[in-house]
């Protein structure tokens, strides 16, 4: 039996002008990571303020895009399963996510995944991620 | 510098209530104050310290003490969550032991099961800087901790029967609980054949909604030796937040990996000496993988410790939540951590139920989880002996 994955709305997730450029560069279907220049560290989600040495001028790195599924749970008592899920990109950072465009029933861990960017009420789209 | 045997815990209280309707949560929790207090043998009048989290109403303590009109020379009101009250009962002792007061009063209460029409919980903390990046994509409590239980069973072979089997145990004592929410037994085939709520945790591996509260009274030794009460001295504690640490984590261990060990050394006790153990069971995972972080297990292996009834009273090695723990009696306000000290408290003094009272249970561990394992919890850890 399968369940194949449906929209769901989302509401716009509230941007601050510390995350601006990762919302402007989702509308243009690119994802961003912040890469620290001095210990060279990427991290999630992103900050101004390295969250490992804790430098302060962390700078935009544009991510591949792909990366595989480190652990997920498909939510089944909602109006719309969904799954709910980690992904570790292939840079090394593990963010949480959804996984659409696929039947729910049939993700696995360790499953390769692309970016997806989709919708969201009168904001930016937020980055969901399909299987490759 | 160390608490241990610098307090006591000389009074406790868990409101017999699951549904209060009509009573306010303020009301809760001076109800559950004046138990603990009745139970020690104290007034209000003798309380100098009050501690309280989240769940207490308006400004929080200050709010609780106009309420109940307390005098006080200490407050304290850390937030972790559901381990709140053990991180509390810590830090009552370490007042106590540096003379910030005498009395501390500890307080939970909530009403949940009124206020909530139904549905999964999803926890909105205000403007977090995470929330951007995470409620776009609907986490609630039960696919929060779905993620840590999938991992688990990715990394380790647990399987959903194993996880089954930590209910099975609560369900075991809850029977003989008269103030249980659910006082039947179930069986592994019940758990896994209950409604999946989000994978792997089916509704059978999640707790009760309950209203309700308890409090908890710690005091010195010098008013301890003035209380007729069983002396149920602490030992040590631990506590430790967990997070996402900007992306490279592991979900499938808990801060009880580092909350542990700091009380275990601070109570210069190991695993094996521990006779009862009250674990957080927000969800069956969350039991399995405290239990290995606290070192009862090794890594990996809480699946096969927590099956076949090793958790039961009198059946298995480590007895555990004895009063049925959240998965079958009692949550009260969502947070478990109150009625995690209650429960091993009843069971050093002896005041268990007697087809659940470990037997010469003179050393016992208490543990909460607050937040969530999928991405940011605080853990605590309490170690007390019977005198």
């Amino acid at each position: 039996m399968a369940t194949p994955a449906q929209d769901r709305k989302i509401a716009a997730p509230a941007v601050t002008p510390d995350t601006q450029a990762f919302w402007e560069a989702a509308k243009q279907g690119t994802l961003l990571l912040k890469k620290c220049p001095k210990c060279k560290e990427l991290h999630y989600y992103p900050r101004p303020h390295c969250p490992f040495c804790f430098h302060d001028q962390t700078e935009w790195v544009e991510a591949r895009g792909t990366g595989v599924i480190y652990t997920f749970s498909v939510t089944r008592r909602a109006e719309i399963p969904y799954a709910f899920a980690y992904v570790t990109l292939d840079e090394g950072v593990t963010m949480m996510t959804n996984i659409v465009d696929c039947d729910l029933d049939a993700i696995r861990i360790g499953q390769k995944v692309k970016v997806v960017f989709k919708p969201t009420i009168d904001g930016p789209p937020v980055p969901m991620f399909a299987p490759l | 510098m160390s608490i241990k045997g610098k307090a006591y815990i000389a009074g406790v209280y868990e409101h017999p209530t699951r549904k209060a309707p009509d009573k306010t949560v303020a009301q809760l929790h001076a109800e559950v104050a004046r138990g603990a207090l009745k139970d020690a043998g104290l007034t209000k009048d003798d309380v100098d310290g009050y501690f309280c989290a989240g769940d207490a109403p308006g400004l929080g303590g200050f709010s609780m003490a106009e309420y109940m009109g307390l005098k006080l020379r200490h407050i304290d009101t850390t937030e972790t969550g559901g381990s709140a009250y053990l991180v509390h009962v810590s830090h009552a002792a370490q007042a106590i032991a540096t003379g910030k007061c005498s009395v501390a009063l500890v307080t939970l209460a909530g009403r949940p099961r009124s206020e909530r029409a139904g549905g999964l919980l999803s926890i909105n903390f205000g403007p977090a800087p995470d929330a951007p990046f995470e409620l776009p994509f609907a986490p609630v409590t039960a696919n929060r901790y779905g993620v840590s239980a999938m991992r688990h069973m990715y990394q380790y072979r647990t399987t959903s029967e194993q996880l089954a089997w930590v209910k099975v145990a609560a369900s075991h004592h809850a029977q003989y609980n008269p103030n249980a929410v659910l006082q039947d037994v179930v069986t592994v085939e019940d758990v896994v054949n209950s409604p999946m709520i989000s994978d792997p945790l089916h509704r059978l591996d999640c707790c009760v909604v309950s209203d309700g509260g308890g409090a908890v009274i710690v005091v010195g030794p010098e008013v301890m030796k003035s209380l007729k009460k069983p002396r149920v001295k602490i030992m040590g504690a631990g506590e430790f937040p967990k997070h996402l640490n900007g992306g490279k984590m592991d979900l499938t261990v808990s801060g009880a990996a580092w909350s542990g060990p700091t009380a275990f050394t601070e109570a210069g006790v190991k695993p094996s000496d521990i006779k009862y153990a009250s674990i957080y069971d927000s969800f069956t995972i969350t039991v399995l993988i405290t239990l290995e972080d606290l070192g009862f297990c090794k890594k990996g292996e809480g699946g096969k410790f927590v099956a076949d009834g090793n958790l039961i009273s009198g059946i298995g090695k480590l007895p555990f939540n004895t009063d049925g723990g959240g998965l079958c009696n009692n949550h009260p306000a969502d947070r478990g951590g109150m009625t995690k000290i209650i429960e091993a408290v009843r069971q050093l003094r002896g005041e268990a139920h007697p087809k659940v009272q470990v037997k010469n249970c003179d050393l016992a561990l208490a543990h909460g989880t607050g937040g969530s394992l999928g991405t940011r919890h605080g853990s605590a850890t309490l170690i007390m002996e019977r005198e």
